[in-house]
């Protein structure tokens, strides 16, 4: 094993190699990762912004809408002056700001069956912090077709939820529609009213996946592999749901029905 | 005793001496011998204590000259 760091570097990244578990090898590992996130709002914040900041080499970042005010609650990416440019080009410029180790590929463009593949298959891992169901089917079934490990994380209120789909074994790994088999009819999927959010939640999940995906990338720890983390703001409780792999899943399942790519219509547009 | 690295560390202070004793250390051999000059007491008793945590060796630490010293650590692991 042979690696160069520059003065700059060994400064920035000091405490992660006295780290044992990291090192300069594992340092080196997070500069080659190539990291994928979907979002780049409440919970692709944090995420992104921790990613960068320990050094991931490559960050793609999916998302088609722009800056709004409303953003700035919890999306700490972004800011006042960014607000009406698109928000991969705003977590651009603040990642650059942080991090020039790190390239950033922007794809500032609507996720669908036809560009979904493409945009996944170079990367190693995929964070899921996208807001709304029909990209959450879309891009579980692209990372289980590619084989490519899925951190998955929601919010809503003052709950937050997190699952890492592990599918390089996607014999024993179960999948998201063995949790969720097929998005919620519309009436089930909350108004814009109730889409209320104490933006915390978002920092906290969203920083959650980071913490994944570089356990995942240095190969230390458990990932959190057949396990829901639910957590709840007001009483600042975390509790642990297992997950089985269901057996009857139309995706990894014994008889799986589905060998490609769905696109489901969005019940209700909520833009924040 | 052979020596495999020297390490130049005057004018570094901890963690630094420590960071940059151990990047070499990784790209070292197993048994291969690294030899780290300081002039930053207090890195004197950290660079050691730091390698020992790491589970590698620490041969010696002499005083080489007046406000310097070298340290010696064979890789283990
Ligand atoms: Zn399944």
């Amino acid at each position: 094993m042979s690696f160069h760091f520059t003065e700059e570097q060994i400064k920035r990244y000091s405490r992660h190699i006295i780290l044992p578990e990291v090192g300069g090898v594992g340092q080196k590992r997070l500069l080659d990762a190539k990291v994928l996130v979907i979002g780049a709002g409440g919970l692709g914040s944090p995420s992104i912004y921790y990613l960068a900041a320990a050094g991931v080499g490559t960050i793609g970042i999916v998302d088609f809408d722009v800056v709004d005010f409303s953003n700035l609650q919890r999306q700490i990416l972004h800011n006042t002056s960014r607000v009406g440019i698109p928000k991969v080009e705003s977590a651009k410029m603040t990642i650059e700001a942080l991090n020039p180790d790190v390239k950033v590929i922007p794809y500032n463009q609507k996720i669908d069956k036809s560009n979904v593949l493409d945009i996944i298959k170079d990367y190693d891992i995929v964070l899921d912090g996208s807001d709304n169901f029909p990209t959450r089917f879309l891009v579980n079934d692209a990372c289980y077709m590619l084989g490519k490990p899925l951190v998955s994380a929601a919010i809503l209120r003052f709950e937050g939820q997190l699952t890492t789909f592990d599918y390089r074994n996607r014999e024993t790994s179960p999948c998201y529609r063995c949790l969720f088999p097929e998005p919620p009819p519309p009436g089930l999927v909350p108004s814009c009213q109730e889409a209320g959010l104490l933006g915390v939640v978002g920092g906290i999940m969203g920083t959650l996946q980071a913490n994944e995906a570089l356990k995942l990338i240095l190969g230390i720890g458990e990932p959190l592999v057949g396990k829901l983390l639910v957590f709840d703001a007001l009483t600042t409780e975390f509790r642990t749901v297992k997950l089985r792999k269901d057996k009857k899943c139309n995706l990894c399942g014994e008889n799986p029905t589905i060998k490609e790519l769905i696109e489901y219509d969005q019940a209700c547009e909520v833009h924040f | 005793m052979q020596i495999d690295k020297e390490l130049d560390l005057k004018g570094e202070v901890c963690p630094f001496t420590f960071v940059k004793s151990k990047l070499i250390i990784e790209q070292m051999d197993t048994g291969q011998v690294l030899r780290v000059i300081l002039d930053y007491k207090p890195s004197v008793e950290n660079v050691p204590k730091s390698m020992e945590m790491e589970g590698q060796e620490v041969l010696a630490v002499n005083q080489i000259g007046e406000n310097l010293w070298e340290v010696l650590v064979r890789k283990v692991k």
